[in-house]
């Protein structure tokens, strides 16, 4: 039911979103532009505790090193000392400023890179052995709330997650997160679907897209049930010593999905057996039965072989 | 009924003496209670170095009993909010040694300890003792607005109008439980609303 499916992230194969270490893809305009919305809409989906201002430096230097890193032809960063200069040629961004000097760019350090990086971010202070939820970007996410999660502790803030603190699952990921070292992130993948290619599914606007859910039938599946991964890093920051955790999303409808025959399969099985309480908290429910009758068509009980590749 | 309990979802405890220079107590209610049961455990001149903070609420009872204590100061007020500003200096003019106490309904600890937690306190480091209602302050993750004395399950956010989930996630910053529609998905759906939170 649950692993604690956590492996060094790692660089893999070309073409996939593991080519490099924090994705850009495709839809980077379109998702900048989505958050600038959702941040006019409501800007306490940005937020960092007074003490976090030095960990959003840190992560500014890790996104603007590895956006530049992969992609040359779309970033330049270029340093001498504390002067930098960051070039976003597709935003339309070139700007000069000191690094460590928050007068000097138009956001926080945080705010100011995480407009224009794909995928929510959670900056975890760690003290006391814990870890806490002090500083975050969350304009894309499933059903949980920065503005009221903020300031809490591991422990705290997975409080809603059912069965899975009975299993010792977050008492072991803690210990694995507080370990981490600079230089050495990790990963791992969690899932939920989504109704609709929708990013921002956040409890502020629940009352706006949990209708949709109401709204599959046998004939839509296809189009508007989508399986949502979420691919999960954990990176050590240097001076703060904190922790990163972006969580990028990604969204694939069903019709996509069932083209890989082992997808429909196991997606099918996975469905069908997930606990009710697992249903529940992803806010499957209305539409479980529905989606397990679709599914059910594509699955010829042959066995899926290991790994989440297609076959 | 309400969901099982949760990790986010506070846990009180039992007043007792604290070592340390001054004892800060914010009670409303039958928290009064609690100070009383310390009292009877106290070391003999605790309470020359003691402030109470009091909010009797609208039966006015257990002034009387607060006042034999011969606090160093005692102060009644009537609602948390008149209390406030006094609450807030007093943390701002503390010194280390300053233990603190709060005893009552959910709102008034949450709200005490909001406030103290702001002025550097560990939560950790707080005594707290639940008595009397178990009426809950909520949050709307919706429109943000706090409604105050929820006794219900569902319950209607007297900001926006919109029908709650009043859950046990609970944020010690915001000092609230967190309200969810509880029929976003289908707003004609309506549970029927029970009176759980006395």
């Amino acid at each position: 039911m649950y692993a604690v499916n956590i492996e060094p992230h790692v660089v893999g194969p070309k073409g996939s979103v593991l080519e490099n270490l924090i994705d850009v893809d495709e839809h980077y305009v379109a998702e900048m532009q989505d958050r600038a919305l959702v941040l006019a809409e409501d800007p306490l989906r940005c937020q960092s505790l007074p003490h976090m201002t030095l960990a959003g430096w840190d992560l500014l230097e890790l996104l603007m090193e590895q956006q530049a890193l992969g992609y040359p032809e779309h970033f330049t960063l270029t340093r001498d000392g504390d002067k930098w200069r960051w070039i976003n040629r597709p935003l339309g961004i070139d700007d000069s400023f000191t690094f460590g000097d928050v007068s000097t760019l138009p956001y926080g350090p945080m705010e100011y890179i995480t407009r224009q990086s794909q995928g929510d971010f959670c900056i975890l202070d760690q003290r006391d052995g814990n870890l806490w939820m002090d500083a975050g970007m969350v304009t894309t996410q499933a059903d949980w709330s920065l503005d009221f999660d903020i300031g809490m502790n591991f422990f705290e803030w997975h409080a809603p997650v059912p069965l899975a603190h009975e299993k010792g699952i977050f008492t072991r990921a803690l210990k694995f997160l507080t370990n981490i070292q600079q230089g050495k992130p990790a990963r791992r993948l969690n899932w939920t679907m989504t109704i609709n290619p929708r990013l921002d599914t956040s409890p502020e606007n629940y009352h706006k897209w949990g209708p949709d859910r109401a709204t599959v039938t046998p004939e839509n599946v296809g189009d508007k049930v989508h399986l949502r991964v979420e691919l999960q890093s954990f990176w050590r920051l240097p001076r703060s010593n904190g922790i990163v955790f972006p969580i990028r999303c990604y969204l694939i409808k069903m019709d996509e999905l069932v083209t890989q025959p082992k997808w429909a399969r196991r997606l099918h099985r996975v469905i069908r057996d997930l606990p009710e309480e697992l249903a529940d908290y992803k806010g499957l429910t209305r539409y479980r039965a529905t989606l397990v009758e679709w599914l059910s068509k594509l699955d010829d009980g042959s066995p899926t072989s290991a790994g989440f590749g297609p076959d | 009924m309400a969901a099982k309990s949760i990790i986010s979802r506070p846990v009180y405890g039992t007043l007792s003496p604290q070592p340390g220079k001054h004892h800060l107590f914010v009670a409303d209610a039958e928290g009064a209670l609690a100070i009383s049961d310390l009292a009877a455990k106290a070391p003999a001149g605790f309470f020359a170095d003691a402030h109470i903070i009091f909010i009797p609420g609208n039966d006015g009872k257990h002034v009387a009993a607060l006042e034999a204590l011969k606090p160093a100061q005692f102060y009644q007020g009537p609602t948390f909010a008149s209390a406030l500003p006094r609450l807030k200096q007093t943390l701002a003019n503390a010194h280390m040694g300053l233990r603190l106490y709060l005893a009552g309904t959910e709102g008034l600890i949450g709200q005490a300890m909001q406030v103290a937690l702001e002025a550097g306190i560990d939560h950790t480091a707080i005594q707290t003792e639940h008595r009397g209602s178990l009426a809950r302050r909520i949050q709307c993750v919706h429109c943000k607005g706090i409604t105050e004395n929820v006794t219900t399950q569902p319950a209607t956010c007297s900001h926006c109008g919109l029908l709650l989930l009043v859950r046990d996630h609970y944020s010690r910053r915001l000092a609230a439980f967190q309200g969810v529609c509880i029929n976003a998905e289908d707003r004609s759906e309506i549970p029927p609303t029970e009176e759980i939170f006395r």
